[in-house]
């Protein structure tokens, strides 16, 4: 697209987002953490909006936390991340979604590597064609998931059932947007926004009644730094990060936190809990915490999806406060419930921190 | 005179090797030492770390200087979010540069030296492990609750009831197919070995592994108590209250 004039000027910020057929990779943390949130993002995308998502059977994980754990040289996170681009070509797709953050990231610093260095992109395809006997064409477009869904926005708005206000009064929500700085921090051109103004979030936000804080650490990092909280003797580094934000964005007492990463999502809920358990401080009203969601269980909760389903159940933050403001019904007994409504012993509560 | 002959007949070659890396290539140009990378950093804030001043380190091309920082605490404190990058004002990449130190520092087996820097043999084994025989670099089958406490009694219940909740919730675990947790099948995993053996990375498991080996027996430690050890153990003096 050509850009003149002001939109020229502003081109840095916008980001070209196909609307249809799209090769999708999942991610390693979030399938383990909040596997709903895969699963509604192909929902709502196939089912919904009747759009074709593609995954491959032979996917596997992109080898992004161990790179930057720097537990395995750059040439063999390239050459993983060449075999899936082998398997979009042979599944015919010329377009790549990541579920993952860190998977976005790596694949953009890879692509870029290899424009500024062809002779290193020359390599890796030798690689992969000794190990795996495959060859690949690099994808025409590159998005994040959350890329998607802020193109799919309106549409969503459109179907909504409700919405991000509060019922009571009337107001919209305050929310707190959290992206993973590996969306736009690397590459700011890369995302929607770039790293001044990354809109990706908001504008899902805004689009279905919210309204955004902008509080002083809005852009700090939530503290996952890879080694930083896997390694147990480090997470002290982790937890003090968020501790930061959460301190930060107190004052403007935010109804709920949505992210786009998958660590973020994690770390914003657990160490809320964990906070609590040492310091006895929770930050949402009357010992609740603050809810934090991905972005599509916040889609999901917007169309109307069962929050059950959705999986607001395995965060350790009770989602209650949100759902009865935005006016969400839900049954209470059928929270801890397994498969086909099998009764499940239920997980042991907090000391501090009320969770219904 | 014979030492003096042999340090600079070493001068810049520990520069030469991090130049090679691509990483160093895109993530260093010329520092002019403005401090931006350090007053936005998140590690500079909790750590005794200063990005600012790696970079100037690496700078000087001194190779005295580069090995001492090969074998410190400093060059393992950054988490990798990159807000450096987007800061830079010469677009340096503190970041980018903290990772060719970082494989520099295993390719040679400097890592050991530090505290910080042991923590690559559990990591190494745990994430590499994963990879090789699971697909996943994070997986709940090997992910113990005893070692992440803060994950909370809800994950405990997660993995209590692993089945019957990601069965809830849409994925298909330790199935064939697609879907979230999905069983990797064999043939993929066995490219992913392929490639790890084409790449390097095999030998760089092995390296680590056996650096790690002697510095445990250096320490008095079975590998077991080793691996427990760097996994869990933090000294005084890493932080910047201390």
């Amino acid at each position: 697209m050509i850009y003149q004039g002001k939109q020229k000027i502003w081109s840095d910020y916008q980001k070209e987002i196909p609307d249809n057929h799209w090769f999708y990779v999942r991610s390693c943390i979030r399938q383990s953490f909040f596997p709903a949130s895969e699963h509604y993002f192909l929902k709502i995308c196939r089912d919904l909006l009747d759009r074709d998502i593609y995954e491959s059977a032979h996917h596997t994980t992109c080898g992004g936390i161990a790179y930057h754990c720097d537990t395995i040289p750059q040439e063999t996170a390239m050459t993983i991340v060449a075999r899936q681009f082998a398997l979009m070509t042979e599944a015919g797709y010329e377009n790549l979604v990541t579920s993952c953050i860190t998977s976005f990231g790596n694949y953009t610093e890879i692509l870029e590597t290899w424009r500024e260095f062809p002779e290193l992109e020359a390599r890796v395809r030798e690689h992969l064609w000794k190990s795996c006997r495959r060859e690949f064409r690099k994808p025409v477009y590159l998005a994040h998931a959350s890329d998607l869904v802020y193109k799919l926005r309106d549409e969503i708005a459109a179907r909504a059932r409700f919405s991000l206000v509060d019922k009571e009064t009337g107001e919209p929500l305050k929310i707190v947007e959290h992206i993973g700085c590996h969306y736009s921090k690397m590459f700011p051109h890369k995302g929607v926004g770039g790293a001044e103004y990354p809109c990706v979030l908001s504008g899902m936000a805004e689009a279905w009644g919210g309204k955004v804080i902008d509080y002083p650490e809005r852009r700090h990092c939530c503290g996952f730094g890879f080694r930083q909280y896997l390694v147990k003797a480090n997470r002290g580094y982790s937890m003090s990060n968020t501790y930061k934000k959460f301190e930060s964005m107190e004052p403007y007492h935010p109804d709920v936190i949505i992210t786009n990463c998958p660590g973020c999502p994690f770390f914003l809920d657990r160490w809320q809990y964990v906070i609590s358990e040492q310091e006895g401080k929770t930050y949402g009203p009357d010992g609740h915490g603050i809810p934090v969601l991905t972005y599509e269980e916040l889609a999901g909760l917007v169309l109307g999806f069962d929050p059950w389903d959705l999986g607001l159940q395995v965060h350790q933050v009770g989602p209650e406060p949100l759902l009865d403001k935005m006016g969400i019904p839900y049954d209470p007994s059928a929270k801890y419930n397994g498969l086909d409504r099998k009764k499940l012993m239920t997980p042991g509560l907090p000391a501090v921190l009320k969770c219904c | 005179m014979e030492k003096k002959v042999l340090y600079l007949l070493n001068m810049g070659k520990l520069f030469d090797e991090l130049s090679k890396d691509y990483r160093f290539k895109e993530g260093f140009k010329t520092c002019i030492n403005c401090g931006t990378c350090t007053a936005i950093c998140p590690a500079a804030e909790f750590y005794k770390y200063d990005p600012r001043k790696i970079l100037d380190i690496v700078q000087r091309k001194d190779d005295d200087e580069i090995l001492a920082l090969l074998k410190s605490e400093t060059i393992w404190y950054c988490g990798e979010c990159m807000s450096c990058m987007t800061r830079c004002p010469r677009k340096n990449a503190a970041g980018l540069v903290i990772m060719a130190l970082r494989n520099l520092s295993a390719k040679l087996g400097y890592f050991t030296c530090s505290e910080k820097g042991r923590q690559l043999y559990p990591l190494t084994k745990v994430l590499t492990g994963n990879i090789l025989k699971l697909g996943y670099c994070v997986h709940p089958d090997t992910y113990k609750y005893e070692d992440h406490p803060e994950s909370g009694p809800v994950f405990k219940w997660v993995l209590d009831n692993k089945e019957e909740v990601y069965g809830r919730l849409g994925a298909n675990y330790g199935r064939q197919g697609t879907g979230a947790l999905r069983v990797i099948p064999k043939e993929d995993l066995d490219e992913l070995q392929a490639i790890f053996d084409e790449t390097g990375a095999t030998e760089r498991i092995d390296f680590v592994e056996k650096c790690s080996e002697q510095k445990a027996r250096e320490m008095g430690m079975t590998m077991e108590e080793y691996g427990k050890y760097t996994f869990e153990h933090c000294s005084r003096g890493h932080f910047n209250d201390e």
